[in-house]
C-alpha cells in the first residue's frame, strides 16, 4: 500500500465519514490540511470570518441535520478562539470533530509561536481529545474521533495535529470496525426496568411526561408521540426538548422551568410521576430543588448514568438510548391491553386541572400603543412562516421569547445554545443550518447585544450566498441582565445599558446585504414580509419596549411554583 | 466516608490528567493518588482515596466510568481489602534521641534505609493508620522530611478487578 501523508488522511476520512462540507480559517500550523482540502476538490469549505463562528456553525450544521459537524482552525489563538464553540457544543451534547494545526512535534513545550496546549485548554469540555504524535496512529485516530462524537452520549472531539505530522507519510489503513476497549455504552434498556416503569404508569392518577433534547439527538420523537397519545399523558418539554413532541398538541404543556408555562411548573409541582426522557434536571428546571415535584415518582430515562440520580432521587433508572427505550414502553402498552380511550377517560381529571392552570395564567405580554413588543414579533414570525422556519436563537430574552411563542413541532427546528447559553451562537449557527438546508427558511432571532458577537459572519453569508435571516430584537440592553437588576438589584443598571448601537440597517447594506426596520406596532408585519420574502441575507431590525421582560420567572433558588407572572 | 477506588485505565498521555482535572473540576476530593502499569503495559492501576456521602461517591464512580480512557471502577472500600502505604521519613537522631529512634524502628518493623551522624532515614510500610501512628510518635523526635507513595489497595480473596 502507498504511504500517504498526515494531511491527505484527514481528506480522506472526512470522506470516509460522509462529511460533504466544513467550516474553519486557516494559518500557518494547518496550511498543509488545507491545500489538501483544496487539491482533494471533494469537500466544501466554508471560511468565517473568526473561528468561534466556525465552531457554532459546525454545532448549527450537526443540530439541523443530526450529522456530525467539522471544523477546522490553525494553532495557537485560532484553537483557542473555537473553545466556546467547543464548550457550548459539550453542554448541549452536540457530535462534532474539531482539527486544530499545533507547531511541529520537535517544538511542542517550547513556547513557540502560536503554540497552546489546546488538548490541555479542551480537556474539561471536549467529549475526548487527541494529539497525533506519530502519523502512523493518525487513521486510528480519525476512526476514533468521528465514532465518539456521534455515539452514546453525543460530544465534540478535538484532533490536534503537529504540523510535521501532517506531513509524514504511512499508510492509510482506516479500519472498517472499531472496538474502543474501555467506552463501550449502554444503549439497550433493561426489560425488568421497562416492566417497572410501566407498573408506575398503570398506577398513576396525574402523570407528566418531560422531555428534553436527549429525545430529539435519539430521534425518538415518533416513539414519544405514539406513548404520549396512548396513555393520553401531558408533555412538557425543556428548552433543549421544544420540537420533540408537537407544541400544537393539546397534550403539550409547552416549555417547563425557569421561563416555563405557568401550566407546565404547576403540573409538574402537583404530579405524582415524572417520566423523564432524555432530560436531566437541571436548575433551570428545577428552581429549588428541596420544593421540586414534591409528590412524583420519577422514571428516568437517558443514555448518560451519570445525569440519573445526579440532582433528584429516581425510582426507575433506565440507562439506555431513548428511542429504544421509548420503543420498548409503547410495546408494555400495547401488549397490557387497555385501549387508548380508556387511558384518555382516566386522564380527564388531570386534564380538567391542567386546563384551569392553562386558563388562569396563559403566556400573554401587555400591549402598548405604539410601542413594539417582542413576545409581538414572535408571534407574527410564527404565524407568517408557519411554523415552519429553522429558528435559531441568541442567548437572553430574545431567545426565552422564541422559546415561550415560536411554537415547534418537528425536532431539529430550534437550534439553541442551552447549556451554556452562548450569546453569538445563532447567527453563526443559523450558516450551519442554512448549510445542511439549502431550500428550508432559517431565522435567527437576536437581541441587539448578541448579534454584535460574532456580526462578521455576515461576510461568511454573503460570500456563501446563504439566504439567512435575522431578526434583531433592539432594546439597546442586554436585556436578560437587565430584567435581573429591574427586578433584584432595586433597578440599578450596571453595565447592562448600550448607549451606542450600530445602525443594524446601514450595517446589513455595508456587507452588501438588506436590511428593514420597524419603530411602530403596525409596520411589524410589513417589516417581517420585506425581510423574509428578500433573495439573500437579510436583517429585520425591530425597536422594542425598553424594560419588557421574559414571564414567568422563576427567581433563582425558589421553587418552580414560586413563579413572577406578568 | 473515605472510600477507596481502584481504577483501570488506558495507559495513554493525557488519562492521568483528565482523572485529575475531572476531580478538581468538579470538587470532588483527591486525599491520595496512586498509579502505575499493570501486567499489561497498555493499562494502568490507579488507587484514588476520595471522601463523600453515598451521592457524592456514586457520582464519582459514574463520572469515571463515563470517561473515555477510564476501563473500570471498583470501590474496594465496599467489601473487604488489603491497604498498603509506604513512607520513607528522615529522622533527627541526636546523641539521646539516637537509640529512641532504633526503638520505634523495631516495634514498627521499620527499616533504617539511611544514616548519617544527625539523621536516620526509615522506610515504614502499612496500612494508613500504622504510617499515622509512627509519624506521630516520631515527631517529637523532630522529622525533617517525610514522602509518601499514597494508598494502594487490592481487594481480598478470590475478588479481582
Amino acid at each position: 500500500m502507498t504511504k500517504i501523508p498526515g494531511k491527505q488522511m484527514v481528506v480522506e476520512a472526512l470522506k470516509k465519514e460522509g462529511v460533504d462540507v466544513v467550516f474553519g480559517f486557516p494559518g500557518g500550523a494547518i496550511i498543509d490540511v488545507y491545500d489538501a482540502l483544496e487539491k482533494d476538490g471533494n469537500i466544501k469549505h466554508v471560511l468565517v470570518r473568526h473561528e468561534q463562528g466556525a465552531a457554532h456553525a459546525a454545532d448549527g450544521y450537526a443540530r439541523a441535520s443530526g450529522k456530525v459537524g467539522v471544523c477546522i482552525a490553525t494553532s495557537g489563538p485560532g484553537a483557542t478562539n473555537t473553545v466556546t464553540g467547543i464548550a457550548t457544543a459539550y453542554m448541549d451534547s452536540i457530535p462534532m470533530v474539531v482539527f486544530t494545526g499545533q507547531v511541529p512535534t520537535g517544538l511542542i513545550g517550547n513556547d513557540a509561536f502560536q503554540e497552546v496546549d489546546i488538548v490541555g485548554i479542551t480537556r474539561p469540555c471536549t467529549k475526548h481529545n487527541y494529539l497525533v504524535k506519530d502519523v502512523k496512529d493518525l487513521p486510528r485516530i480519525l476512526k476514533e474521533a468521528f465514532y465518539l462524537a456521534r455515539s452514546g452520549r453525543p460530544g465534540p472531539v478535538l484532533i490536534d495535529l503537529p504540523k510535521d505530522v501532517q506531513n509524514a507519510k504511512a499508510e492509510f489503513n482506516y479500519p472498517d470496525k472499531i472496538k474502543l476497549r474501555s467506552y463501550n455504552p449502554v444503549v439497550e434498556p433493561h426489560s425488568k426496568q421497562i416492566e417497572r416503569a410501566f407498573k408506575l404508569i398503570e398506577r398513576a392518577k396525574q402523570p407528566v411526561i418531560y422531555a428534553g433534547g436527549g429525545v430529539i439527538i435519539s430521534n425518538a420523537h415518533k416513539e414519544l408521540r405514539r406513548l404520549a397519545e396512548y396513555i393520553h399523558v401531558p408533555v412538557t418539554m425543556t428548552l433543549m426538548g421544544l420540537g420533540c413532541f408537537p407544541g400544537t398538541s393539546e397534550l403539550s404543556l409547552g416549555m417547563l422551568g425557569m421561563h416555563g408555562t405557568y401550566c407546565a411548573n404547576m403540573a409538574m409541582a402537583n404530579t405524582d410521576l415524572i417520566i423523564a426522557v432524555g432530560a436531566r434536571f437541571d436548575d433551570r428546571v428545577t428552581g429549588k430543588i428541596e420544593a421540586f415535584a414534591p409528590k412524583a415518582s420519577i422514571i428516568h430515562i437517558d443514555i448518560d448514568p451519570t445525569s440519573i440520580q445526579k440532582n433528584v432521587k429516581v425510582d426507575v433508572p433506565i440507562v439506555g438510548d431513548c428511542k429504544r427505550a421509548l420503543k420498548k414502553l409503547v410495546k408494555a402498552v400495547e401488549t397490557d391491553g387497555r385501549p387508548p380511550e380508556v387511558w384518555k377517560e382516566r386522564a380527564q381529571p388531570w386534564f380538567d386541572q391542567i386546563r384551569a392552570w392553562q386558563e388562569r395564567h396563559p403566556l400573554t405580554y401587555k400591549k402598548e400603543p405604539g410601542v413594539i413588543k417582542p413576545q409581538e414579533v414572535i408571534e407574527k414570525l410564527y404565524e407568517m412562516t408557519k411554523g415552519k422556519a429553522i429558528i435559531t436563537t441568541e442567548v437572553g430574552q430574545n431567545q426565552m421569547w422564541t422559546a415561550q411563542f415560536y411554537k415547534f413541532d418537528e425536532p431539529r427546528t430550534l437550534l439553541t445554545s442551552g447549556g451554556l447559553g452562548t450569546m453569538g451562537y445563532g447567527f453563526p449557527a443559523a450558516i450551519g443550518a442554512q448549510m445542511a438546508f439549502p431550500d428550508k427558511l432559517v431565522v435567527d432571532v437576536a437581541g441587539d447585544g448578541s448579534i454584535q458577537m460574532n456580526i462578521q459572519e455576515m461576510a461568511t453569508a454573503m460570500e456563501q450566498r446563504l439566504p439567512v435571516k435575522i431578526v434583531i430584537l433592539n432594546n439597546q440592553f442586554l436585556g436578560m441582565v437587565r430584567q435581573w437588576q429591574e427586578l433584584f438589584y432595586n433597578k440599578v443598571y450596571a453595565a447592562t445599558e448600550f448607549s451606542v448601537t450600530p445602525d443594524f440597517v446601514k450595517l446589513a447594506e455595508a456587507y452588501g446585504a438588506k436590511g428593514f426596520r420597524a419603530t411602530k406596532p403596525e409596520e411589524i408585519e410589513e417589516t417581517l414580509k420585506k425581510g423574509l420574502e428578500s433573495e439573500g441575507l437579510a436583517i429585520m431590525e425591530f425597536a422594542i419596549a425598553r424594560e419588557e421582560g421574559v414571564f414567568p420567572m422563576v427567581p433563582a433558588g425558589k421553587a418552580t411554583t414560586e413563579m413572577l407572572l406578568v | 466516608m473515605k472510600h477507596t477506588l481502584s481504577v483501570l485505565v488506558e495507559n495513554e498521555p493525557g488519562a492521568l490528567s483528565r482523572i485529575t482535572g475531572l476531580f478538581s473540576g468538579r470538587g470532588f476530593n483527591i486525599e491520595s493518588l496512586c498509579v502505575a502499569p499493570t501486567l499489561d503495559k497498555t493499562m494502568s492501576h490507579l488507587t484514588l482515596v476520595t471522601n463523600g456521602d453515598e451521592s457524592i461517591i456514586e457520582q464519582i464512580i459514574k463520572q469515571l466510568n463515563r470517561l473515555v480512557d477510564v476501563y473500570k471502577v471498583v470501590d474496594v472500600s465496599e467489601g473487604e481489602f488489603v491497604e498498603r502505604e509506604m513512607a520513607l521519613i528522615k529522622v533527627r537522631a541526636e546523641d539521646e534521641t539516637r537509640a529512641e529512634v532504633l526503638r520505634m524502628c523495631d516495634i514498627f518493623r521499620c527499616k533504617v534505609v539511611d544514616v548519617s551522624p544527625k539523621t536516620y532515614t526509615i522506610e515504614v510500610t502499612g496500612p494508613e493508620s500504622k504510617l499515622r501512628a509512627v509519624t506521630e510518635l516520631l515527631y517529637p523526635l523532630g522529622i525533617k522530611e517525610i514522602t509518601r507513595t499514597g494508598t494502594i489497595a487490592i481487594q481480598r480473596e478470590k475478588k479481582t478487578i
